[in-house]
C-alpha cells in the first residue's frame, strides 16, 4: 500500500490516537500531546517507504510523547493529591479511575496495558514500540493486570 | 471498575477538533482544496513558493486521485485547506463573473519540465479574450515548427484556467483539444467574450 497523503493519514488516526492519548494522559494534557505527536509524525513521514502499519507507528509516537509528558510532569513535581485529573472525571469515572492506576504502574506494564487496550494493538506491535519480545509485552500485561486487580481488590 | 480496562470510549468530536487545531498549523509542504466554479469542480493546490496544479477533479478520477499523484510527485506532507488557498478562490469567482481578466496568484512550475515551461509562459502572454494557433505559440516559445510539441506541453498544462492554455487554437479555427474536456475549453472563451449568461 502507498504512503497515503498526510490528510489522509490525520483523518484516519486521529481517533486512536486520540483515545490512546486520553487513557494514557488524561483528557486535559491529551491535546497538547496530540499536537506534538501529529507534528513529529508529520516530520518523519515523507520517510516512511509504506503505508502499512500506520496506526502501530503513530501509537508508538504518542506513547513517546506520552512518556514526555508523565516525565516533565514529575519534574514539575506537584503534589499527587492535587493533580488536576483527579478533581475533572466525571463519567466512566470508575474506568477513568482504572486508567489513572495503569499510569501508575511501572513503565514495561504501563506501556504494554496502554499500547494493548487503549491503542488496540496486537502484542507483535506493542513489542516493537516498545523495543522487547512478543513474550516480555505478554508476560508485562499479565504482571500489570494482576497488579491493577490486586490494587483494586484491596480497595473495596 | 473493569480489568483490563476498557478502550477509552470514542470522542470523535474532540478528536476532530484536536485535528482541525493541528491542520491549521502543521508545516505541511502543500495544501489544497476543492473549489467549485462554472466548469466544474476544481483541485487547487498551493506549495510554499505558489500554485503548483489546478485539476479538473473528474477529468483527473477523483480527489484522492489528485493527492496521490502529488504525494507521488512533490511530497506526501499534505494538509487540507490554508490560507494561502484563499486567493485562488476569489480570483477564480472574480474570473468567472467578467470582474478580473489576470491572475496575481504565485505560480510554482515545479511540475513543468523546461520546454513545457517556455509554451506555458508565452501562452500566459496571451491576452484576456484573445486566441493564438499551436504554431504562433511554439515560436513565442522558441521553437518554430514545434507546434506537435507545443499541443503537447500544453495538453500537460497542470495549471488551467489561471494558465490559459484555452487561449491556444487550432489554425483555421478549429477549437482544438483541452486538458478536461473541448466543452469546458468553448466556455472558457465564452467567458472572455463576456458570454456569462450561457451558464449563469
Amino acid at each position: 500500500m502507498p504512503l497515503p497523503p498526510f490528510q489522509r493519514f490525520l483523518d484516519e488516526q486521529r481517533d486512536p490516537v486520540w483515545r490512546f492519548l486520553v487513557a494514557s494522559v488524561g483528557r486535559d494534557a491529551a491535546d497538547d500531546c496530540f499536537q506534538e505527536t501529529f507534528l513529529a509524525a508529520m516530520q518523519a513521514y515523507p520517510r516512511l517507504r509504506h503505508g502499512e502499519h500506520l496506526r502501530a507507528w503513530v501509537l508508538t509516537i504518542a506513547h513517546r510523547k506520552a512518556i514526555d509528558h508523565h516525565r516533565a510532569r514529575r519534574r514539575a513535581a506537584v503534589p499527587v493529591g492535587a493533580t488536576p485529573d483527579v478533581a475533572t472525571v466525571e463519567p466512566q469515572v470508575a474506568d477513568e479511575e482504572t486508567w489513572r492506576r495503569v499510569r501508575d504502574l511501572p513503565p514495561r506494564q504501563r506501556g504494554v496495558l496502554l499500547l494493548r487496550y487503549a491503542g488496540d494493538l496486537p502484542h507483535r506491535d506493542v513489542a516493537a514500540a516498545l523495543g522487547c519480545s512478543e513474550e516480555a509485552s505478554r508476560q508485562a500485561a499479565r504482571e500489570g493486570l494482576r497488579r491493577l486487580r490486586h490494587e483494586i481488590g484491596e480497595r473495596s | 471498575m473493569t480489568i483490563p480496562p476498557p478502550v477509552p470510549p470514542r470522542d470523535p468530536q474532540a478528536a476532530a477538533a484536536a485535528a482541525a487545531r493541528f491542520a491549521a498549523a502543521a508545516p505541511a509542504d502543500v495544501r489544497y482544496a476543492e473549489l467549485d466554479t462554472p466548469v466544474g469542480r476544481v483541485v487547487a493546490v498551493m506549495t510554499r513558493r505558489g500554485l503548483v496544479r489546478l485539476d479538473y477533479e473528474d477529468w483527473f478520477g477523483g480527489l484522492d486521485a489528485v493527492l496521490e499523484d502529488t504525494a507521488e510527485k512533490l511530497s506526501p506532507r499534505i494538509l487540507r485547506g490554508g490560507a494561502g488557498l484563499d486567493p485562488v478562490a476569489r480570483e477564480l469567482d472574480e474570473y468567472f463573473e467578467g470582474r478580473r481578466r489576470a491572475f496575481d496568484i504565485p505560480i510554482d512550475w515545479t511540475l513543468v519540465p523546461p520546454f513545457g515551461r517556455r509554451v506555458l509562459q508565452a501562452t500566459a502572454k496571451i491576452p484576456y479574450g484573445e486566441v493564438a494557433t499551436y504554431g504562433e505559440v511554439a515560436t513565442r516559445a522558441g521553437s518554430p515548427g514545434g507546434a506537435r510539441a507545443t499541443g503537447n506541453a500544453l495538453g500537460a498544462n497542470p495549471i488551467p484556467i489561471i494558465v490559459p492554455c484555452h487561449r491556444v487554437v487550432r489554425a483555421g479555427g478549429v477549437l482544438g483539444g483541452y486538458t478536461g474536456g473541448v466543452e469546458r475549453k468553448q466556455r472558457l472563451l465564452a467567458v472572455e467574450r463576456g458570454e456569462r449568461a450561457l451558464f449563469g
